[in-house]
């Protein structure tokens, strides 16, 4: 069902470009593998290149439902694959007990359990959701930061990648007959464990470079000037040769030219790079890196030659 | 190599099967010491049966994303790719054939002749008779002192040390036996059906604990040598034997050797180590190796929350500003910094090195680190409750660089 959407790495890149994504040549190939071979695939990178994004273009490009599934330390069986509603079973429970007194029966243990123990009463979460039966394309199953969660949950995870099957023991076993299509993102705070890897297709997101990145700013904040597109770009370059704490990520450009165009701005200043400076480095130490000697106006002055280099 | 190799854009004429070719490649990765599983390569040929062998970029991104697992086997990716599919020869690095003595062999008894710390070797009948009483001995002695024998003693003594970590509070709720917290539904529906369906009894969770993460960053330039190899030792217990335990070495730059040392045989581990790291016993950039862990690790995760312990002498060949820099960055994101010093027992010391003076305003608790009693002495720093011999309550332990220095 999947093959449909594309057979070659040009039309993935076609597609996810149509959808407001610019991928490079190795992402495009890994997505197509990840749909073909319908393998997860893991995504690690620096914060903000894009990886969380990737899973969102997925699914408005296949038309699947986007379910995601944010990790963090503790997270367990309960917040990510199912509960049993308690506070309507108890309320079925009192039901149950007021009727009985009413008509006068003895009530039946057994039959009161099975009541209980329903899909009426099944709160389901996002892995359960992503391996349900349903109508229509696959969903997209976005498990987020990966390398937040603890590595017991990583384990369990494990199961439900290799067999996309999870069973609730009072109900039976779920079973996708169409596995979602799965996206894992790392920032890499910690070793994401080698048996959870092996099952996945692993790609190490980069930063674009300099024209995919005034493509992709382009594509999402078309509104802005180009020139200053291209010479917000240029400065972003420029700070990521700087050796700081926090190289800015596209996220940070796309940010950067919407809160200029805002502004209302047409063309870089140093006025308006010290104004705005806040939407790009958000470490006191990157900022002062960069306005120290030369500082700004240097920056200035490459965004501007670089930024009508080519236009 | 007889492995098979692609016509299309390696110019021969002969077309193996991908799995074939998937199989040759992964044998030269591994050659390469790349990590390749099974699993990885049964991906790699699925991937080229699906994208084809005749366009480069496809094999190349195909064979990244099924049998690389992290950015750091990159270069040896690319490195056997070009061999593989492109026929081209290996540039072989500098660094790959600097096999440099590396002092950190595994002492088995026999050989006696790499422990010229210790001022004179012990004949051979002499350590027979020591080892009755040797672990007592041993505690104070200082590790420059140690002849190989007792070194490897040394390593069953620490091997013992429990490491155990301040917990804190986790997000994960457990049962509690106490009727306050949060309501536990799942039990109380399940009692309420006992006595048909009247929720009497009441459940209730609590917050479990966990361990803090311990993360360990041992210098090994020249000048701690002596005490290196006896603290290496000390590190590999505490990977081996705990979770969430994270070691580095430092020396002209950072290497990170948890999966080396997480092996349970400490001859094994140590010297896969010591393979790992390239600049052991070279020279010592504090500042630049802190930055390092701070820009890839610890800033970003690995250090959050977590005690870090840093085993140097505080010799630096960088700028000291820089060290302050990056050691005040890593106490705001730590829950205790701790400074192992070697040297800090030597009587009249005072920490004169510029980079040890440098860094001692971020550090919670400066401590020995010369001998097998002061590593217990650490061990009962690291789990939070004795502090030079006082106990110190949690909420007090941080912040208390000032004391830490008197």
């Amino acid at each position: 069902m999947t093959d449909s959407f594309a057979t070659t790495v040009d039309e993935v890149t076609a597609a996810l470009t149509t959808h407001g994504y610019l991928p490079d040549a190795g992402l495009a190939t890994a997505i197509l593998l990840a749909l073909r071979l319908k393998r997860p695939l893991l995504l690690e990178g620096e914060a903000g290149v894009g990886k969380t994004e990737v899973a969102k273009v997925l699914a408005r490009w296949t038309g699947g439902e986007l379910i995601r599934l944010q990790c963090y330390e503790g997270i367990d069986v309960s917040q990510a694959v199912y509960e049993w509603d308690y506070s309507r079973q108890l309320i079925h429970l009192r039901t149950a007990e007021a009727a009985g007194q009413r008509g006068g029966m003895e009530i039946d243990q057994d039959r009161l359990e099975n009541e209980l123990y329903t899909e009426r009463f099944l709160t389901k979460r996002a892995l359960l959701r992503a391996i349900e039966r349903r109508e229509g394309p696959p969903p997209i199953l976005l498990i987020d930061e990966i390398d937040r969660a603890d590595d017991e949950f990583e384990a369990f995870l494990l199961e439900v990648l290799s067999d996309f099957q999870i069973t609730v023991p009072e109900l039976g076993t779920f079973s996708a007959d169409d596995p979602p299509i799965v996206i894992l993102t790392s920032n890499r705070t910690r070793d994401v464990h080698d048996a959870l890897k092996r099952r996945c297709l692993y790609h190490w997101v980069e930063h674009p470079d300099f024209e995919r990145e005034v493509a992709i700013v382009r594509l999402r904040v078309p509104d802005v000037d180009a020139t200053l597109t291209r010479q917000v770009a240029a400065a972003v370059e420029a700070m990521r040769a700087l050796n700081l704490y926090k190289p800015p990520g596209v996220a940070e450009t796309i940010d950067w030219t919407a809160a200029l165009g805002v502004l209302g701005a047409t063309k870089l200043t140093e006025a308006l790079v010290e104004a705005t400076l806040g939407t790009v480095l958000k470490y006191r130490e990157d900022q002062q890196r960069v306005r120290g000697p030369g500082g700004v106006a240097d920056l200035v002055k490459q965004a501007f030659e670089r930024g009508f280099a080519h236009s | 190599m007889d492995s098979p190799t692609p016509e299309a854009f390696a110019g021969r004429t002969t077309v193996a099967a991908p799995s074939q070719l998937a199989v040759g490649f992964a044998r030269l990765l591994r050659g390469a010491g790349v990590a390749v599983p099974i699993a990885s390569v049964i991906g790699f040929a699925d991937a080229l049966t699906v994208l084809g062998v005749e366009t480069r970029d496809h094999v190349y991104w195909a064979g990244r994303t099924t049998l690389l697992t992290r950015p750091e086997d990159e270069a040896m990716f690319e490195r056997a790719f070009a061999v593989f599919w492109e026929r081209r020869h290996a540039v072989v690095e500098a660094t790959e054939a600097e096999e440099q003595h590396i002092t950190l062999t595994i002492d088995t008894g026999e050989d006696d002749d790499d422990n010229t710390d210790a001022g004179t070797p012990p004949s051979d009948d002499e350590t027979i008779d020591l080892r009755f009483s040797a672990a007592e001995v041993l505690r104070d002695k200082d590790f420059a002192e140690y002849t190989s024998d007792e070194l490897e003693l040394s390593q069953q003594m620490m091997s013992r040390l429990r490491l155990v970590g301040t917990p804190r509070a986790s997000r994960r709720l457990i049962r509690s036996k106490r009727s306050t917290g949060a309501l536990d539904l799942r039990r109380t529906v399940q009692s309420a059906l006992r006595t048909d369906g009247e929720a009497i009894e009441r459940h209730n969770r609590r917050q479990g604990e966990r361990l803090r993460r311990l993360v360990l960053l041992l210098d090994v330039s020249g000048s701690m040598e002596p005490y290196a190899r006896a603290l290496v030792r000390f590190v590999h217990a505490a990977v081996a034997g705990r979770q969430k335990v994270e070691a580095f070495a430092i020396g002209t730059r950072l290497t990170r050797v948890t999966r080396e040392l997480s092996s349970r045989d400490p001859d094994r581990a140590l010297s896969e180590a010591a393979q790992r790291v390239h600049d052991w016993s070279g020279g010592t950039r504090l500042g630049d190796c802190l930055r390092q862990f701070n820009d890839e690790w610890g800033v970003r995760g690995m250090a959050r929350g977590a005690i870090v312990v840093i085993m140097s002498d505080g010799w630096d060949r960088g700028d000291p500003l820089q060290l302050a820099e990056q050691m005040s960055r890593l106490h705001r994101v730590t829950f205790s910094t701790v400074w192992v010093n070697p040297l800090k027992v030597t009587p009249g010391y005072a920490p004169l090195a510029r980079g040890m003076a440098a860094a001692l305003p971020y550090v919670d608790h400066f401590v020995e680190g010369h001998s097998v009693s002061a590593m217990e002495q650490l061990a009962n720093v690291i789990s939070g409750n004795v502090i030079s011999g006082q106990v110190v309550p949690l909420q007090t332990a941080r912040g208390n660089g000032k004391r830490a220095s008197a």
